[in-house]
């Protein structure tokens, strides 16, 4: 290799979730699936047409999302390029050949679309167009695209060994595959903090950097790779003395979180003994493990979305109950708050939703007060693990009390199924409502007013308050959570719950930001959710000052006009307090 | 049968866009839709097919319509040619 090829190259992208690697790199959007021959039994065609149609229908669906999103950020016209894309699964005489073929030479799925797919890529390729690359690419992407959907389990098997992920984009269904393998980290063109890949890297603790525009164009697979998931840096072919730079940041790190080890027993409380509760915000139950012994007091977030990945149907009341009543039991006595279906948005929908601005459509309550029967089967499924009274129900993208209250309707016609029945549930089980769409914040009181309990849930609300689109890596940047009107609003939240004497929680990205404890501590928030790996630490913060003293920094913070000014005061006192807290690699916040 | 000659007058011919534009357009009729150039024939109702053609400006192209709508989905289809897929 020349040393052209070897050259350390150091892309810098959005900090997503923490970790240091280094690693050989394994590129998936640009590989190319492998295509076999192999000869079908006749008993076997009917099978291998299903696989076809599967592969096609879902490769559509995948498309017909991006074209959604295309259209949004690029414009109809743009976005018309994917749409070819979707017009050539749509193209009748290329599936109409590609399924003559299949019956009557007897070939598996994967090797006729290859091959009657290359007659036209030849076709392409001999012309001397200007335009054939950009022809050739979206017949190329659309085929590989039903390639990997008829491959599906076997692309992840080719993962051999442990390696970065790099790609284009990750999808949540992506991100859950690959974490069953050996990855080490994962690097991508886009996306920002908050995407759902980003969260859920942070919650499997694997390293990733994301919206580095352009890592799957500079990186070949099998390069070394270094990734570090503090900084927000990807780096290629590191240096020796690179590599050594990152292993000593890791090891500060691991220094760090020995000093923490021992603290998962000891209570979340104030050196003048206020109480907090401190719970974990969780999408699988395999994490339960990971939480409790981070110390866990709770699940202050179950998100359910997990359950729809790569389904066509909605989960049946029973495959609810079942996985709802294993996380209930699993953490009993601790509390456990089932959010309900929060879908749309950047969630997996198991429909194909064609909405111009998803984030402001239909989503959360919206989608469950519209689909009453997939709503009861929902909540007499959570219902059905509350026998032990561990579960909370917990409302999503609320934006007024009319929903609170048709919401609570539908739970008493859900209670009153499964007295019927004669199944067994908690009869007083409490209902409270995510606090994330502006309107929520303003109407905190009211809505405190007609529920249990209050839960801030920072990512949308401050994305909301902002007018920012968290994954959109031209203005992520201006996603702040000190920013004051940002502040300001959690203090309105909060102060409004307790007018009522409710409990207010916070199972945003915030409550888990290290800088943000005091403050939040201070405003008077009775719950931190948080992601489980970080929950040793925000415990340490709680520990080490006095509840009297952060109501003091909190009103101060609440005089400041800028954002730089709040996150300066805040981790000023943070250093005071904890000076050994290695804070440049705690903040995951953008730099 | 009809069947007529038609000249691609956008920069950038018969790319991806358009491509999506014309397919879309020929499948609301029933007819047959055929189009020839340099003795290759594709169906104009196959994007895939209509994208390997590769059409620059200026190029000729004949189409072919047959079926009984023909003469509607003729008149719809050379009006996207000529204007120009509706690009610069």
């Amino acid at each position: 290799m020349s040393d052209e090829k070897n050259k350390e190259i150091i892309l810098t992208g959005v900090p997503a979730a923490p970790g240091i690697a280094v690693g050989p790199s394994y590129l998936y959007s640009k590989a190319v699936p492998k295509v076999h021959q192999r000869a079908l039994a006749p008993d076997e065609v009917e099978n291998e047409l299903a696989r076809l149609h599967a592969a096609v229908a879902r490769s559509e669906r995948e498309l017909q999302k991006i074209h959604s999103f295309a259209e949004q950020k690029l414009g109809a016209s743009n976005a018309k390029i994917l749409e070819a894309q979707v017009m050539i699964l749509q193209d009748a005489v290329l599936m109409g050949a590609i399924e003559k073929r299949i019956r009557s030479e007897l070939k598996n799925a994967e090797y006729v679309v290859y091959d009657e797919v290359s007659k036209y890529r030849r076709l392409m390729m001999e012309s001397e167009d200007e335009y054939i690359q950009e022809r050739t690419h979206d017949v190329d992407d659309v085929m590989n695209r039903v390639l990997r959907n008829i491959q599906d389990q076997k692309l992840v098997s080719r993962l051999e060994g442990e390696s970065i992920i790099v790609s284009h984009s990750l999808t949540p269904a992506d991100t859950v595959i690959f974490s069953r393998n050996q990855v080490l980290g994962y690097a991508t063109d886009h996306g920002g903090f908050t995407s759902h890949a980003a969260l859920l890297s942070r919650s499997l603790k694997i390293p990733a950097v994301l919206g580095l525009r352009n890592a799957t164009a500079l990186v070949k697979s099998g390069d070394i790779l270094g990734i570090d998931g503090y900084a927000g840096a990807l780096i290629i072919n590191p240096t020796e003395e690179t590599i050594e730079g990152l292993r000593r940041k890791e090891q500060r790190l691991k220094e760090f979180e020995k000093k923490l080890e021992g603290i998962a027993g000891l209570p979340a409380e104030t050196l003048d003994h206020k109480r907090c509760e401190l719970s974990a915000n969780l999408e699988f139950a395999e994490e339960i493990e990971f939480a409790l012994k981070q110390g866990s007091q709770g699940i202050g977030l179950f998100r359910t979305e997990s359950q729809l990945i790569g389904r066509e149907t909605f989960p049946t009341e029973d495959e609810q109950a079942e996985l709802y009543t294993s996380v209930a039991e699993q953490m009993f006595p601790h509390p456990v708050m089932i959010r309900s279906f929060d879908i749309g948005g950047d969630k997996l929908s198991p429909e194909p939703l064609q909405e111009d601005n998803p984030f402001l459509g239909w989503r959360g309550i919206r989608v469950c007060l519209d689909r009453p029967e997939m709503f009861l089967d929902h909540l007499r499924a959570i219902l059905r693990a509350s026998a032990k009274k561990n579960v909370r129900i917990l409302l999503p993208m609320v934006s007024k009390v009319s929903e609170v209250r048709k919401a609570k309707e539908y739970l008493k016609q859900a209670k009153d199924d499964l007295k019927t029945r004669g199944v067994p549930f908690d009869h007083h089980i409490k209902m409270g409502v995510m606090i994330e769409v502006p309107a929520a914040a303003v109407l905190a009181e009211e809505i405190a007013k007609e529920t249990d309990f209050l839960s801030i849930g920072t990512n949308d609300l401050i994305q909301y308050l902002l007018a920012i689109d968290r994954g959109n890596t031209l203005v992520s940047s201006m996603y702040q959570e000190f920013n004051p009107a940002v502040v300001r609003t959690l203090k309105q939240i909060i102060d409004a719950g307790h007018r009522q004497s409710k409990w207010v929680g916070m199972c945003g990205e915030m409550a888990g930001n290290p800088i943000a404890t005091v403050l939040l501590l201070g405003l008077g928030l009775d719950e931190f959710s948080v992601a489980p790996i970080v929950l040793p630490e925000i415990k340490k913060i709680l520990r080490s000052i006095k509840f009297k003293e952060a109501k003091r920094i909190a009103d101060k913070v609440l005089t400041l006009q800028t954002e730089v000014e709040i996150k300066d005061y805040l981790a000023s006192v943070l250093r005071e307090k904890l000076p050994d807290i290695p804070l440049e690699a705690l903040d995951t916040s953008h730099y | 049968m009809i069947e007529v000659t038609v000249t691609i007058r956008n920069r950038a011919g018969l790319h991806t866009r358009p491509a999506a534009s014309l397919v879309k357009t020929a499948a609301r009729f029933k007819s047959e839709f055929t189009i020839c150039k340099d003795g290759i024939e594709i169906n104009g109702k196959s994007i895939i097919g209509v994208m390997t053609l590769a059409a620059e400006q200026g190029s000729s192209l004949v189409l072919r319509f047959e079926g009984e709508d023909e003469d509607a989905a003729q008149a719809a289809v050379v009006d996207l040619f000529e204007r120009g897929f509706d690009e610069p």
